[in-house]
């Protein structure tokens, strides 16, 4: 079992208890602090419900982050705004034409198990299968993974590679911002008071493209990634690189865009050798801290593997058509 | 106490209402306020899956998801799976195979594992093993599980 306390976990998630605990504390750890819900029926009732409470109300999409945070006591609130009754949270269109519209609230389960997407943006579905095990996909939402900002979210990488739009609402209105801007540290984004995410844009995929998200956990399942690479590339018609783009998770306070790797590969031949290559830049944006998922240089180590790996699936995918 | 809110929910195919807390966790509202105890706490935070409930028919741990949540919602739990006082095959399978040793993660393993052979009735040991990662286990090692829910499998196709 994963039992952590570390920065880049950020939020623990299997709280150490002194044994035997207290019966204060036994009770403390069993029920949450009572606070308001409300389900938003529309975008703007979500904006001003956020907007007039300020950091006391947080969204709830699936709850597999948040209600943890709160048992544990890591974060406090007064409002929980449910937004995945808002019709516009949980869509998801997809057309080969125009791409992916994907409500921030729609559950893992719902994306890997959309076989058109498989193809069309594998590292998402490689990514969502692996979130939790089959109860937490149930409920856990790729906007709730990007709005936990935490370091080792699986979803990040897979949705920088394949050049994610994020649509915030907020009091003035919608913007639009590039998923590789949005978290801007351990547990921190660019959402600003009374702003929340409604959804995530996909440019539709090219001709001869593939992507891949892994990780590396020493358990087979249910585990927080002690470092993980995404890639996406698009083959031209002569079989050579047109177009890639890396990111890695879990080696840095925030995913990372390796924007050098990316730019490496264009108008290269899909080889080993390249691979290899693009994983030594990729590890220029590794910073990994030393915890007790493995030490520093063994992080920066694995990115550069894992880089190479998947790099290696996603030209795979793109010369089959998977 | 806080404010409580009137829930109205289908629980095992029954009409249920109930009041609870907006803190209140599914899983506390089945066991301390409806009195089904079927349903375990194990870690109360998302990692074991003791407490699985179908919600809408999706296996969840229900110790997170909020009873407020559950509006509408159709519920099933342990208690819902033997059907007109016999046990389901996976409770026989359970049982007949000592797939248990305490006790307190089978509820879970038989919801999640009716949910896994309702989506495919012919799982292979790894479709088994990686759809049920989410249901831990500390005494029987799991490959009792594993066959149980293998041989219930091969039962139910037969009787089909
Ligand atoms: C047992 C277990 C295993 C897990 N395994 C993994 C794993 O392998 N990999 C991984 O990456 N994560 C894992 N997680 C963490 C968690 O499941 C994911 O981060 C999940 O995607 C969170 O989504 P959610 O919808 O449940 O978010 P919530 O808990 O509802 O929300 C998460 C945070 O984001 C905010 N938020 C949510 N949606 C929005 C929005 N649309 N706009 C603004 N703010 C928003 C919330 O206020 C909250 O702060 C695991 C959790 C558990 C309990
Ligand atoms: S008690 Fe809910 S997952 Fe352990
Ligand atoms: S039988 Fe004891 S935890 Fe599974």
């Amino acid at each position: 079992m994963s039992a952590a306390t570390s920065a880049y976990v950020f939020l623990p998630r299997i709280r150490r208890v002194p044994s035997p605990p207290t019966p204060q504390l036994a009770a403390e750890i069993a029920a949450l602090k009572d606070f308001e819900y409300a389900a938003a029926a529309t975008v703007e009732e979500a904006v001003s419900l956020l907007a007039a409470r300020g950091d006391s109300a947080r969204v709830l999409a699936g709850g597999t982050d948040i209600l943890v945070q709160l048992r544990e006591g890591l974060r406090s609130v007064d409002l929980l705004v449910d937004i995945k009754k808002i019709p516009e949270l949980t869509v998801l269109e997809y057309s080969p034409e125009t791409g992916l519209k994907l409500g921030a609230a729609t559950p893992c389960y719902r994306i890997y198990g959309d076989e058109r997407l498989r193809t069309a943006y594998a590292a998402l579905c490689d990514a969502t299968r692996i979130i939790g095990g089959w109860q937490v996909q149930s409920r856990a939402s790729v906007g709730g993974n990007l709005c936990n900002s935490s370091p080792a979210a699986d979803s990040i990488p897979a949705l920088i590679v394949h050049s994610a739009t994020c649509q915030i609402a907020g009091p003035s209105g919608v913007r639009e911002l590039p998923v590789e801007e949005f978290c801007t540290g351990p547990g921190r984004n660019a959402l600003e008071r009374g702003e929340f995410l409604v959804s995530l844009t996909f440019p539709p995929p090219l001709p001869r493209s593939g992507s891949h998200y892994l990780r590396h956990i020493p358990r087979n399942e249910m585990d927080i990634a002690v470092a993980g690479a995404g890639a996406w590339l698009a083959l031209d018609e002569s079989g050579r690189i047109a177009a890639a783009r890396v990111a890695l998770s879990a080696v840095a306070p925030t995913p990372k865009f390796a924007a050098e790797a990316s730019e490496y590969l264009v108008g290269k031949a899909p080889t080993e050798e390249v691979f290899r290559e693009a994983g030594e830049l990729a590890k220029k944006v590794a910073s990994p801290i030393t915890d007790m998922r493995g030490p520093a240089e063994y992080r920066i180590h694995l990115a550069g593997v894992l880089v190479r790996r998947a790099l290696t699936k996603a030209a795979e995918r793109a010369q089959s058509g998977y | 106490m806080g404010k409580r809110i009137h829930v109205t929910t289908t629980i095992n195919g029954e009409p249920v209402e109930f009041l609870c807390e907006a803190r209140q966790s599914l899983l506390e509202v089945l066991r301390d306020v409806l009195r089904l105890t079927g349903t375990k706490e194990g870690c109360n935070n998302g990692n074991c899956g003791a407490c699985t409930v179908l919600l809408n028919g999706l296996p969840v741990d229900s110790c997170l998801v909020l009873a407020v949540e559950a509006e509408g919602a159709t519920i099933e739990t342990v208690e819902g799976i033997a059907c007109g006082g016999h046990l389901h095959p996976l409770q026989q399978c359970f049982l007949e195979g000592a797939a248990l040793q305490c006790g307190i993660c089978t509820p879970g393993f038989l919801v999640a594992a009716k949910a896994l052979l309702d989506k495919n009735p012919n799982p292979s040991e790894r479709d088994i093993r990686f759809e049920l990662a989410g249901n831990i286990c500390r005494c029987t090692g799991y490959d009792k599980i594993v066959r149980a829910v293998q041989d219930a499998a091969q039962r139910m196709a037969a009787s089909r």
